[in-house]
């Protein structure tokens, strides 16, 4: 049985977190993450949870505490944002490294300065090296689903890896939006007891987590394994995916294809602005425009060979980065799509639109200049600038 | 308070086979803590010689659980490790009664580990945290930290033509965790065996966080003989510039008190890291290290005898 | 040697385990360390009381005790340090040059 609620963004992660009921949150405040913290606080002090709720003096110290508990062998939760994030980055690279199933939200915004509490995801393309799992969000419904089964992802025994599901700030975060939520016993028969592997808490079978890694040179099989399991996570993301239809009546694969099959020129995004973006899409279809939309759901691990098949019958694909990769030719997901498609004999063109940086509206009218010159480029078969920033005063 | 006859006869945590350098106050100082423990042990240790020299993969030194992630990052590492033990008692999924110890170097405690330290401390909870403060950066090669007394020589506080080694005093970071309030907190050292060891069974049956802050001789960074590791902390104890002392619910206790309080010069003449401060041009140094370690005991004796 | 490590260095990336975790305690204890030493410790029984002061102060976990006796040195693992000879309060124990 599900019901529908009106929640934020936030809202609808922390009644997540609520159903997940993790044995350990370690989390700090931030803009505009804070207000799941807050809400799960007080599910905290309602006894609405058993979660030890550890209130640290920084990230830094929220995702230390969150790999000592994960590692002692329990369910461990938390959630930033931005700088919060960039405070972590010592220790997301630990997390994963360690194998630690740990499940954290972060809700997008960019990185100072100038400070700038709004959304692009400069925070999360940052850390798209780290070895976590990255699931964007496109409204708060995906936000709900998307950390449910984010847990199921991280403690597959197959991956044991930190899953970072992201949303973005205040377009999702703080809009309230209709979300259907499933019952709280769903929930925990979904995602099951966790299993740890080597806890610290076995006391009768000590180990050593964090071994030194000096004198004989096994850093590098460790990295080779995790980009095994990196791949091997694929597998499970889309079972997953699946299982969920089966409960919630919504299913989740890598990505989802809006009226792409037939499109001769499409553009693919992350987070909210494929809602806007699916408008636009609708008025040209209405128009007899075959124009199409990949929103890309998995950003890590890249699912290259199922976008690759998604996009190869495409004439133009325009590349939205809400992320700009300074110094470097064109936005991270750009640098990415465009070399997945290198292989084929016939490839689209593939151009690149900035976008949105610092909170900057993004409206239908952009986007239809993006598809207005992207039948320029198919009309004419060749792009004139490969990286374009779009909204921005020039 | 258990004899060395029985200490010798409880299971050693921490093996032969480390690669902590000959005379190593750290590794002497580590041991008496593990042997004082009646419990299993989680451990957390900051990055820093005890971490890299006790965990060299396939091979660690360590018969309890054992944790590092990074430099900063032990107190909040034991903060998770704590709550996780919290959460499975709670839910009844452990029965057993387990003790949570974090240990950092100076480096990873007075500096860089100082804001996680306090955090921890604040929260409230239930772990001991041991600083082995061997007064630099050992680890990556005798850096001065906010340990390193004054007028030493590192090799960032070079003895050179003009700045003749370290120009400042060391922060009093027993002193900083006092001030959090916290149920206990203690000064020790190796050479008191006997004082330390019933400092860390003391701290581990205290509900709350306590801390212990031991000081730990390096014959590399010290520059002494690496046989007189027990030497130096007795003499650093001898001169009142390391005192042994605990504050318990707030109340100072000095727990010892040398017969004869030594000059600090019968300490420092023995490091050639002080060596360059025997030169006649820095006879000030020397008074100046002579009365502040002066002053810090006269303090001390006034709160030992005001609480 | 519960978890055995001989052939480790032959070992392919997904042999090792997860996040090289060490999931046997204290196995350094395999690990010699005598080699480092230039100089022996020696105890002259007729001096030693079995004060302990020395078991308590080694850095290297090296002095045998049994049943309230010291008994011997670990000389796979002892560095040779003098700690214990240093240490002794009946100069008991004499550091001895090692053989090359």
């Amino acid at each position: 049985m599900s019901k529908a609620l009106a929640l934020t963004g936030n809202g609808a992660c922390a009644f997540a977190m609520r159903q997940i009921n993790p044995d350990v949150v370690a989390a700090y405040p931030i803009t505009p993450q804070t207000t799941i913290v807050e809400e799960f606080s007080s599910y905290v002090a309602d006894g609405l949870v058993d979660t030890e709720l550890i209130c640290v003096e920084s990230e830094h110290s929220a995702m230390s505490s969150c790999i000592g508990a994960s590692a002692a062998g329990v369910r461990v939760m938390t959630a930033t944002s931005s700088q919060g994030l960039a405070l972590m980055w010592e220790m997301l690279y630990i997390a994963s490294g360690l194998r630690l199933p740990i499940v954290m939200h972060n809700v997008n915004r960019t990185l100072s300065a100038p400070i700038n509490i709004h959304c692009d995801h400069s925070d999360s393309m940052g850390a798209r090296d780290s070895g976590w799992i990255q699931i964007y969000s496109e409204n708060a419904q995906e936000a709900y689903d998307n950390t449910i089964q984010a847990v199921r992802i991280a403690e597959d025994p197959k991956v044991r890896l930190p899953v970072m599901v992201l949303l973005d700030g205040f377009v999702i975060s703080h809009a309230i939006d209709r979300v259907e939520v499933i019952d709280d016993e769903v929930v925990k028969s979904f995602i099951g007891d966790f299993k740890p592997i080597y806890p610290l808490l076995d006391w009768e079978n000590p180990v050593t987590v964090g071994s030194f890694d000096g004198l004989y040179g096994y850093f590098f099989e460790t990295k080779r394994m995790q980009a095994e399991v990196m791949e091997r996570a694929k597998m499970v993301i889309k079972k997953v995916g699946n299982d969920y239809g089966k409960v919630s009546g919504r299913s989740y694969g890598f990505f989802e294809a809006y009226r792409l099959d037939d499109a001769e020129v499409g553009i693919i995004v992350l987070g909210s602005t494929a809602g806007t973006a699916k408008v636009v899409v609708d008025n040209l279809r209405d128009k007899g425009i075959p124009v199409g939309l990949l929103k890309l759901r998995v950003f890590r691990p890249f699912p290259l060979v199922e976008i690759v098949e998604a996009l190869n019958h495409l004439k133009a694909l325009a590349v939205l980065d809400r992320a700009d990769s300074i110094g470097s030719f064109g936005g991270p997901l750009f640098t990415e799509i465009r070399s997945s498609l290198y292989d084929l004999s016939m490839r689209p063109l593939v151009v690149n639109y900035i976008y949105g940086l610092g909170g900057r509206d993004i409206d239908e009218l952009q986007i239809m200049k993006v598809f207005s010159d992207l039948q320029d480029i198919q009309e004419t078969g060749q792009a004139k600038k490969a990286i374009n920033y779009l909204g921005v005063r020039e | 308070m258990a004899s060395l006859r029985e200490l010798a006869k409880k299971k050693n945590l921490l093996t032969g086979g480390h690669r902590l350098c000959a005379g190593c106050g750290a590794s002497i100082t580590i041991r008496q803590v593990l042997l004082a423990s009646n419990y299993p042990l989680v451990c957390g240790v900051a990055t820093g010689c005890l971490e890299v020299s006790t965990t060299i993969y396939p091979y660690t030194a360590w018969r309890c659980s054992y944790i590092h992630t990074a430099f900063e990052s032990v107190a909040a590492t034991i903060s998770g490790v704590e709550a996780a033990y919290r959460a499975l008692k709670k839910k009844g999924k452990i029965e057993r009664e387990m003790k949570f110890i974090a240990f950092g170097g100076d480096g990873g405690t007075y500096d860089i580990g100082f804001q996680a330290l306090s955090g921890a401390l604040e929260r409230g909870h239930r772990m001991l945290y041991v600083c082995y403060d061997n007064q630099a950066y050992m680890n990556t090669g005798i850096q001065r930290s906010g340990a390193t007394p004054l007028g030493a020589w590192t090799t960032t506080t070079p003895a050179g033509k003009v700045i003749p080694g370290k120009p400042n005093w060391r922060k009093d970071l027993t002193a900083c965790v006092v001030a959090h309030n916290i149920p206990y907190v203690a000064q020790a050292s190796p050479s008191h065996w006997k004082d330390l060891v019933s400092k860390v069974e003391k701290a581990l049956e205290t509900d709350g966080p306590t801390f212990i802050n031991i000081l730990a001789p390096c014959p590399r960074g010290w520059r002494y003989p690496e046989s007189k590791t027990i030497k130096m902390a007795k003499l650093a104890v001898d001169s009142c510039f390391w005192p042994l002392y605990e504050v318990e619910e707030g109340k100072y206790k000095l727990n010892y008190q040398p017969k004869e309080k030594k000059p600090v010069v019968e300490w420092l003449q023995l490091q050639g890291r002080f060596k360059h401060l025997f030169k006649p041009e820095n006879q000030a140094i020397l008074e100046k290290f002579q009365a502040n370690v002066d002053k810090a005991w006269e303090n001390l004796l006034a709160l030992a005898q005001k609480t | 040697m519960k978890w055995d490590i001989r052939k480790i260095k032959e070992w392919k990336f997904y042999e090792h385990p997860q996040g090289i975790t060490i999931p046997e305690a204290g196995n350094a204890h395999y690990y010699p360390t005598g080699s480092w030493r230039s100089q022996r410790p020696e105890i002259n029984w007729d001096k030693c009381t079995h004060c302990l002061f020395c078991f308590i102060y080694c850095p290297d976990s090296s002095i045998i005790v049994k049943g309230e006796k010291v008994v011997g040195i670990d000389l796979a693992h002892c560095k040779g340090c003098g700690v214990c000879a240093e240490e002794c309060p009946k100069q008991a124990i004499e550091m001895l040059k090692e053989r090359v």
